[in-house]
C-alpha cells in the first residue's frame, strides 16, 4: 500500500474577475489532476451554450453560477504534486460574499492572492490581505495574473509588486513569493513561462511545495477544551480535542475557569491501544483520578502555564451580521466549547483596510472590521492571539447564526485568576482582622456545622428547623441550609445527575464552612448519601464539623413519605432515588446519631440541643 | 498525526459536537462504504457506543447482500436501527428524469422519518469530492421546513465553529465525512479493518464502486478483489466515482435539483 501523503489547504483570494477560477482550472489540468472526461464534459457544455471554452467552468459547477458568470460559494477541490496533495479553497471575490470568503479562508494553511496586471491593486486585494492577516494565515503567494495584457512587461510587474508589497508590509504581511503569470495559458503555474524569461524565481507549484504544514502548535502550552462528558458505561470520560500542547497520562491538569485540579488516569480509546500521550488536533477522551465536577466549556491546561482568566477583553473582529453591531448589545460569545453571553462595552475604532485608517463609530456595519471591548458576567479562560492562535480567538452569534469572528488582546486588562480565591490553586487566603476568639467572645459560642445526613423522610428538615428555632431563642447565631432552598438559587444550575449531586453537596459544604467561620452554627439538611461527599464537607469546615446521622429505617421513611417521593420512585417516575434505586452510605463514625424510629420529634430536637450546649458553649 | 489520523480526529470532533448540541439526532446508514466508516467513527467518538439511532431509508430495491449486511452488523455493532420503507415512486416529483425520480423516493422517505420521529439533526456521509454540488456543502447545514437546502445563502462556518442553533421547524444536516476523499475512505477501511458489503470486491471482472438501488446502479470493469487492490485501482483510475450512478448525469442539473429538494 502506498505511504500516506500530506495534505495542505490553500485558499485563493482576489478581486472579482481577476481570474481565480481560471487559475484553478488550469492548475488542475497542468498537474494532471482532472478526472477523465471532465475536460470533455465542460467543453461539451460550452458548445451547447455557444460559448468559448472557459477553464473557470470547472469550479463554477452550479447552474446558477454558470448563468450569472460568478462563483457563489466556497468550493473545495483537490490537486496533487509529487510532494503532497492540495485542497484548493476558492473564495469568491465579490464584496457581498465576504462571509463565504472567510468561511473558506479560515481553515487554510497558505494563501494565493491574485492580482490582475492590467488593473493593478484594487480595494479587494487590500481587504482580502487584511482579512487573511486577521485569520492568522502567514504563508502567502502573490500571483500577478493576465501578464499578457501588460505585454508580459517586467517593469509593469515590478511596479505592481512594489505597490502591493508596501501595503502588505504596513499590515504586517511579508509575501513569500510574488509571481508573474498568465493563468489561462499556464505561464509560471506548473511550467516556467517562456514569454517572461526575465522572471527567475519559482513557479506557483514550486512555491507551494516549499511551504510547511503547521507544526508550531505542539510547542505551545497545553489547551484541551472540554467538549462533553460521557457516561455511556461505568466510565466517566471527559472528551475534547487538544488545540495546542501535549498531554500525558499522569499529568496534573488544571481546569479553567472552575480551577479544579485532577490527574490524568487514562486516555481512553476504542479499537486501538489506549495512548499514553496526545498532541494538537487529536480528539481524545480522558479519565481523571478524582471525580470532579467538570462541564463542557472548561479548558484543561497544566498548572504552570494556565490560560488567562478575565471577564473583559479587546477583540478585533470582522462583522458579518445583517443588523449592525451596536454598543450595549448582547451576543453569544463562543470560545472553543465555551458559550456565554457578552455585552459590547465599547466600539474603539473601525478599520478601513483600504487606507489602513481608523475612525470612531457607534455601530459596525456588515463586512466592517472593528476593535471592540467585550464584557461577560461569567469568568472566561482565554489567551491572547499573539500567544495562542487557537485560544486567542472567538466568534459571536446572534440567534442561530455566527455573526462575527475575531482575535483577542488583553492590553491594559489584568489576569483575574489571582483575584479569584480558590482552594485548588496556590492562592494565599486573606487574613481577617477579626480573630476567631473575638467572634466567640462576642457571640458567646463557637461557630460550626451540624451536618444532618439520612434518608429522605428520616426527619432531617423537621428537626433542623426546630433546632434552629430553639437555638435562636437561646441566643445562638444560627441558620439552616436546606436542600430545596439552596437549589432555588446558589445551585439552580445543577441537575440531579450523580456529578451534579456531588457538586451540590460540595457547594453546600463550602458555604456551610464560611457560615461557621463567621461564627454561626449552621445546620445543613441534605440526604448527602455518599461518604466521599461528607468527607469533603468535613475537610472544608475542619474542626467545626459535626456529622449528625438522622437514622430511620427505609420502611419507616417510606411509610412517612411526606412528599410522596417514595411512591413516585417505586412507580419508576423518579429514576434515581436514594434508598430505592440509589445507595445510601451510612456514616462510619458520626459525632451523634438520632434514631427517629425510637425518638419523637421533640426528643430528637432535645438530643441535638443538648449536644450543642455541650460542644459549642464558650467555655466548653 | 498522519493524514488519516487528522481526518478521523476531525470527524470525531464533528460527531461529538452534533451529539452535544442537537437534541434529537439520527445517523443515516445506507450500508455503503462511506456510511459504514461513519458508524465506525461514531464508535470511535463515543468509545464503543453509538448513542443515537442509525437509520436506513429502505427503498426495498437494495441488493440482497446489503440487507444481509445490515441485519448482521446492526446486531454486531449494537446499533439502534430504524429501517422504515420509502413511499411508492408515484408520490415523487414527476418532472424529474426516471433515475432521479427513483432517488427522490429516498428524499421523501427521509422527510417522512424526520417527521415521524421528530429528529432535528441528521448525520449524513456525503463527501466534497464525490460530486461538484456536494463540494459546496457546510459541515452543519441547515434545512428548511420541508428539508430543502438554500445553497445561495449559507451561514458562515469557520475555525470549526458550527451553526448549531436552528429555528423551529427546521433541521440540521451534519456531514462528518465532508473532508474525506474516496481514497481516504478505502485507506481507512484497510487500516481499521472495517467490514464491507462484498459487492465492492470484483467477481467475474466486475465490481461496484458506489452502491445505490439495484435498478439505477451499475458495476465497473475491475479485477480488484481486495481492499489493497481497490486502492491500487483508485490510484490509477481517472474515472469519476459516481460514474455508475445513472441519476447524476441524466440532465445537467438533475443532481443539483435533488440536493436542493433535500437529497443526501
Amino acid at each position: 500500500m502506498s505511504t500516506e501523503r500530506e495534505l495542505m489547504r490553500v485558499v485563493i483570494v482576489g478581486h472579482v474577475d481577476h481570474g481565480k477560477s481560471t487559475l484553478v482550472g488550469r492548475l488542475f489540468h497542468d498537474t494532471g489532476s482532472l478526472a477523465d472526461g471532465k475536460l470533455e464534459q465542460i467543453k461539451g457544455m460550452c458548445e451547447r451554450r455557444g460559448m468559448p471554452f472557459e477553464w473557470a467552468f470547472l469550479m463554477d459547477a452550479f447552474q446558477s453560477e454558470r448563468d450569472q458568470g460568478i462563483t457563489i460559494d466556497t468550493a473545495q477541490i483537490w490537486f496533487k504534486t509529487p510532494k503532497r496533495d492540495y485542497t484548493i479553497i476558492d473564495a469568491p471575490g465579490h464584496r457581498e460574499f465576504i462571509k463565504n470568503m472567510i468561511t473558506g479562508a479560515a481553515s487554510a494553511e497558505a494563501a494565493i492572492m491574485l492580482i490582475d496586471a492590467s488593473q493593478g491593486v484594487q480595494q479587494q486585494s487590500r481587504t482580502h490581505a487584511f482579512l487573511l492577516n486577521l485569520l492568522g494565515i502567514r504563508q502567502i503567494i502573490v500571483v500577478v495574473n493576465k501578464m499578457d495584457l501588460a505585454g508580459c512587461d517586467e517593469r509593469t510587474f515590478a511596479a505592481i509588486k512594489a505597490e502591493y508589497v508596501r501595503y502588505l508590509d504596513e499590515i504586517g504581511i511579508v509575501p513569500n513569493f510574488v509571481i508573474p503569470a498568465v493563468a489561462r495559458d499556464g505561464d509560471n503555474l506548473v511550467h516556467r513561462s517562456e514569454r517572461m524569461g526575465w522572471y527567475q524565481d519559482g513557479t506557483l507549484i514550486s512555491a507551494l511545495d516549499s511551504f510547511q504544514s503547521q507544526g508550531e502548535l505542539r510547542a505551545l502550552p497545553l489547551r484541551l477544551p472540554i467538549q462533553d462528558v460521557y457516561k455511556f458505561d461505568d466510565r466517566r470520560i471527559l472528551a475534547g480535542r487538544i488545540v495546542s500542547g501535549r498531554l500525558k497520562v499522569g499529568d496534573r491538569l488544571l481546569f479553567s475557569p472552575s480551577n479544579k485540579v485532577a490527574r490524568v488516569k487514562t486516555i481512553e480509546a476504542w479499537n486501538a491501544e489506549p495512548p499514553l500521550e496526545a498532541e494538537p488536533g487529536q480528539s481524545i477522551g480522558i479519565i481523571t483520578d478524582e471525580q470532579i465536577f467538570i462541564e463542557r466549556g472548561e479548558i484543561a491546561s497544566h498548572e504552570k502555564a494556565a490560560p488567562i482568566e478575565t471577564n473583559v477583553f479587546h477583540g478585533r473582529l470582522f462583522w458579518l451580521g445583517r443588523k449592525p453591531l451596536t454598543r450595549g448589545d448582547t451576543y453569544r460569545l463562543r470560545m472553543l466549547s465555551r458559550d456565554v453571553q457578552v455585552t459590547v462595552e465599547r466600539i474603539e475604532a473601525i478599520y478601513d483596510p483600504d487606507s489602513l485608517s481608523q475612525r470612531p463609530a457607534e455601530t459596525v456595519e456588515r463586512n466592517e472590521i472593528a476593535d471592540v471591548v467585550l464584557r461577560s458576567y461569567a469568568l472566561l479562560a482565554l489567551d491572547e492571539a499573539d500567544d495562542n492562535p487557537q485560544t486567542g480567538r472567538f466568534v459571536l452569534s446572534d440567534g442561530a447564526n455566527i455573526v462575527a469572528g475575531g482575535t483577542i488582546s488583553m492590553r491594559d486588562y489584568p489576569d483575574q485568576r489571582k483575584l479569584v480565591t480558590v482552594r485548588s490553586t496556590n492562592i494565599t487566603a486573606v487574613a481577617h482582622r477579626i480573630t476567631n476568639t473575638q467572634r466567640v467572645s462576642r457571640n458567646g459560642h463557637k461557630g460550626g456545622v451540624l451536618w444532618f445526613t439520612g434518608l429522605s423522610g428520616a426527619g432531617k428538615s423537621t428537626i433542623a428547623m426546630a433546632v434552629e428555632q430553639e437555638l435562636f431563642r437561646r441566643g445562638y447565631q444560627t441558620y439552616v441550609l436546606d436542600g430545596d432552598n439552596v437549589r432555588r438559587g446558589l445551585n439552580s444550575n445543577l441537575s440531579f445527575s450523580p456529578e451534579d449531586r456531588a457538586e451540590n453537596i460540595r457547594r453546600v459544604g463550602e458555604v456551610a464552612a464560611l457560615f461557621a467561620d463567621s461564627g454561626q452554627i449552621v445546620v445543613t439538611a441534605f440526604i448527602s448519601p455518599y461518604r466521599s461527599d461528607r468527607r469533603r464537607a468535613r475537610a472544608a469546615a475542619k474542626d467545626g464539623f459535626h456529622e449528625i446521622y438522622i437514622k430511620a429505617s427505609l420502611e419507616t421513611c417510606e411509610k412517612r413519605d411526606p412528599k410522596g417521593l417514595y411512591r413516585r420512585a417505586r412507580s419508576g417516575e423518579i429514576a434515581e432515588f436514594t434508598g430505592v434505586t440509589a445507595p445510601y452510605e451510612t456514616p462510619d463514625a458520626p459525632e451523634l446519631t438520632i434514631d427517629t424510629d425510637r425518638l419523637s420529634v421533640e426528643e430528637s430536637v432535645a438530643a441535638v440541643l443538648d449536644y450543642v450546649d455541650r460542644k459549642f458553649r464558650k467555655h466548653s | 498525526m498522519n493524514h488519516l489520523d487528522r481526518l478521523e480526529a476531525q470527524s470525531v470532533y464533528i460527531l461529538r459536537e452534533a451529539f452535544n448540541r442537537i437534541e434529537k439526532l439520527a445517523m443515516l446508514w445506507s450500508l455503503g462504504k462511506d456510511s459504514n466508516v461513519m458508524v465506525w467513527l461514531a464508535k470511535k467518538a463515543f468509545f464503543g457506543h453509538v448513542p443515537f439511532p442509525v437509520m436506513h431509508i429502505d427503498t426495498e430495491k437494495k441488493f440482497p447482500e446489503m440487507y444481509a449486511f445490515r441485519d448482521r452488523y446492526a446486531q454486531e455493532w449494537n446499533l439502534s436501527l430504524i429501517a422504515d420503507k420509502c413511499p411508492p415512486v408515484e408520490e415523487v416529483d414527476q418532472t424529474l428524469p426516471p433515475a432521479a425520480r427513483s432517488a427522490a423516493r429516498k428524499t421523501l422517505g427521509l422527510r417522512n422519518a424526520i417527521e415521524r420521529y421528530g429528529f432535528n439533526g441528521i448525520i449524513a456521509g456525503i463527501r466534497r469530492d464525490e460530486e461538484a454540488v456536494r463540494s459546496k456543502e457546510r459541515v452543519f447545514s441547515p434545512r428548511g421546513e420541508s428539508g430543502q437546502w438554500d445553497f445561495r445563502d449559507q451561514p458562515p462556518e469557520f475555525w470549526d465553529y458550527f451553526n448549531t442553533d436552528l429555528p423551529p421547524g427546521t433541521h440540521l444536516r451534519v456531514h462528518p465525512l465532508l473532508h474525506w476523499t474516496e481514497m481516504d475512505i478505502w485507506r481507512y477501511i484497510a487500516r481499521e479493518k472495517i467490514p464491507m458489503v462484498e459487492l465492492y470486491f470484483a467477481r467475474n471482472g466486475k465490481r461496484y464502486r458506489s452502491l445505490g438501488d439495484q435498478d439505477i446502479t451499475f458495476p465497473i470493469d475491475s479485477k480488484a478483489s481486495t481492499i489493497e487492490e481497490i486502492i491500487i485501482e483508485l490510484e490509477q483510475t481517472r474515472a469519476p466515482e459516481r460514474a455508475g450512478r445513472a441519476m447524476d448525469r441524466e440532465t445537467e442539473d438533475a443532481f443539483e435539483r435533488l440536493r436542493a429538494a433535500g437529497y443526501m
